[in-house]
């Protein structure tokens, strides 16, 4: 959990250096820019070159609010980038020195004063824009079914779900470190970050790292510096259907312009107990296969499309896009378990209120 | 010109064309014995693929003999496994190893070889790697377990399958780290046919191995890679830290090729094997 300010301010600088070096370049001899005219960027194996560092942090849900388009009008998305602004406005203040302590519990808000943990704006980096794809401002990731949200469960799936819910009130929340999310105990990212699909979790290091080779894409997933390594190559066999890794088994291949990724054999955990509520997203069981696809859409884009199938769990398979922005910053090392002290405090902190109620009983 | 001058000149330009000869076949015999390396278009090695040491630097970097365990305590006659790995019989033994460090012997400050000498005793406690902390450098390097070069024109990552760990090596400098972190900061940059990396920006976490050797935040890594065939890779590592060591010391290793054609690095994200150690007491039931 780190703040990006120090590098968005050598960003800042860099912008002015760079202002400087145009108008330098402007005056005499320079890289010979085409007005108005992007040439996609290739690999020395002629394949679009994805590499450099991403985000695709957005205030775009991944499911399409009740009452909404698909596509927002400009006035809606102004609204929407308007609201988040201010709200970073108002969450990167300074705190005031003289504030008196939160009350117990916290004062109920989402910032530092809030619920135990709560962070202000220095902390946290939620994306401040509406995801735009090819001009279009999007109320939801899902774009497929067309209502953009994820498809009812069939039968069988809804039961499976319920027993597992089952187990969870079973065991409660707190009662093992098995029975804490995933980001929590440090495994894997917040929601679906590395996925796939890879989704942005709305609150920070939504950022990636894709280094590419003829034979060879690793993306980096800056939480939990989980580096997914794709082999590229059409046909390649799948690991056995019980090795289920984490991230599962994705291999690549180029269509044209576009990187396809297929991946099976996703870590049964990663359905069971990713952080709500995108335990939902990534329901599939077993049996599904995760789709996606990157293509270069402008100097500062890669558009993700993704498509999660999985006919043992949804009554249709459905369907995403994402941008993926460029970003100037360094990607930090996400060093979460060799400083978790929160798992332990969760832990000792629900024994502690099991040993006050206890007491309180015994008291009566 | 008389035909016993041109004669003579002859003699000598034979005897100058000879050490030329003599020096190019030198050169040809020496190429014959080390194979072509892999090359990337634009010339430079290619060290893309999945690497892993062989040899037992990871329990103890230094020149050591066998012994029966990492953990141990006074026995009636000679010093007995600790309670807490006595299970694990000849499989938690300790197997020897010659030292990866050039010269033998870490060139410890007084202060910083006592501080190694606690480690080693308290090594059940204070290992990072019992936890399943990050590696560190060159820790990772020599780990028994692979790791993944990925290298591009435009990027040179390291993969580690221990901890998941990685490292994006910047083949600009992007300026000083910004914070101190288990894996630092590596810049790299080609000297001929070595690929050299200055790492830099640790923090004082991280181990060189089982044995408790230490550094400080102070440590700077500079890194060569070459390759000696196209299996092969020369790994070297300059250590400098003046809090902790008298002067720069260096380790030296070979790296070898996981060869199969099928060759993919595993997972080894130890997080979740640790969960027992680290929190099984804080559980509403513990485990007995």
């Amino acid at each position: 959990m780190r703040s990006r300010t120090r590098p968005v301010l050598g960003t800042v600088a860099l912008a002015v250096l760079a202002a400087g070096a145009g108008v330098a370049a402007a005056q005499g001899p320079g890289p010979v820019r085409r007005a108005g005219k992007w040439v996609v960027p290739r690999a020395p194996d002629g394949h679009p070159d994805l590499q450099g560092n991403w985000t695709n942090g957005t205030i775009t849900p991944v499911e399409r609010p009740s009452g909404q388009e698909r596509a927002l009008t400009k006035d809606q998305v102004v609204r929407l980038e308007k609201i988040r602004a201010d709200t970073i406005e108002k969450l990167q203040k300074d705190s005031d020195p003289n504030r008196p302590a939160p009350p117990k519990g916290g004062d109920g808000s989402v910032g530092a004063a809030g619920m135990v943990g709560g962070y202000n704006y220095f902390w946290i980096d939620a994306g401040d824009r509406v995801a735009a794809v090819n001009g279009e401002f999007r109320s939801s990731l899902i774009i497929d079914p067309p209502n953009g949200k994820i498809p009812p469960l069939i039968p069988a799936a809804r039961a499976r779900f319920g027993e597992l819910a089952k187990r969870m009130t079973q065991f409660g929340e707190y009662d093992n470190p098995e029975n804490r999310p995933l980001a929590e105990r440090c495994l894997m990212s917040f929601g679906s970050n590395a996925g796939p699909p890879m989704l942005p979790n709305y609150f920070y290091n939504n950022n990636y790292t894709i280094v590419q080779t003829k034979d060879h894409v690793v993306i980096l997933t800056e939480m939990v510096h989980d580096a997914r390594i794709i082999p590229l190559g059409k046909n390649r066999p799948h690991l056995p259907k019980q090795l289920r890794p984490w991230m599962g088994d994705s291999h690549g291949w180029w269509l044209g312009d576009t990187l396809v990724v297929e991946t099976t054999n996703i870590h049964p955990q990663q359905s069971d107990q990713a952080w709500p509520p995108y335990s939902a997203v990534l329901r599939g069981g077993e049996n599904v296969t995760v789709t996606e696809r990157f293509h270069r859409a402008d100097p500062t884009t890669i558009l993700y499309r993704f498509t999660v199938a999985d006919s043992t769990t949804y009554t249709q398979s459905w369907s995403g896009e994402v941008p993926f922005k460029a970003m100037p910053d360094l990607i930090y090392e996400y060093g979460c378990h060799e400083g978790n002290y929160a798992i332990a405090n969760v832990l000792s902190g629900a024994r502690a209120g099991e040993r006050e109620a206890a007491k309180k009983t015994q008291e009566r | 010109m008389s035909g016993v001058v041109r004669r003579s000149m002859m003699v000598v330009a034979a005897l100058v064309s000879v050490m030329p000869a003599v020096l190019l076949f030198g050169a040809a015999s020496c190429q014959a014995q080390r194979p072509a390396i892999p090359r990337t278009a634009a010339g430079k090695p290619d060290l893309n693929g999945i690497w892993q040491a062989l040899g037992n630097a990871h329990y103890d970097i230094e020149p050591h003999l066998a012994r029966a365990a990492l953990a141990m305590r006074p026995g009636p006659v000679v010093p007995v496994p600790a309670k807490e790995v006595l299970a694990l019989g000849a499989v938690g033994s300790v197997p020897a190893g010659s030292g990866i460090v050039v010269g033998g012997e870490i060139p410890y400050l007084p202060e910083a070889r006592a501080r190694r000498d606690e480690n080693r005793a308290d090594w059940i406690n204070r290992d990072p790697e019992i936890k399943c902390y990050l590696p560190g450098v060159p820790r990772a390097t020599y780990m028994p377990f692979p790791f993944q070069i990925v290298q591009s024109a435009k990027a040179f990552f390291i993969a580690y399958e221990y901890a998941g760990a990685v490292r994006n090596v910047y083949l600009k400098d992007p300026g000083p780290p910004q914070v101190d972190t288990w894996m630092g900061q590596s810049v790299g940059h080609w000297e001929g046919d070595t690929f050299v990396v200055l790492a830099s920006g640790f923090n004082d976490w991280s181990w060189f191995d089982r044995a408790g050797n230490h550094h400080s935040e102070d440590m700077t890594v500079v890194e060569r890679y070459t390759m000696t065939g196209p299996d092969h890779i020369r790994y070297e590592a300059t250590i400098d830290d003046p809090r902790t060591f008298s002067k720069p010391w260096t380790i030296r290793l070979m790296l070898y090729r996981d060869v199969n054609p099928d060759a993919r690095l595993g997972q080894f994200k130890c997080v979740e094997f640790v969960t027992e150690l680290m929190y099984g007491h804080l559980r509403k039931t513990p485990i007995k």
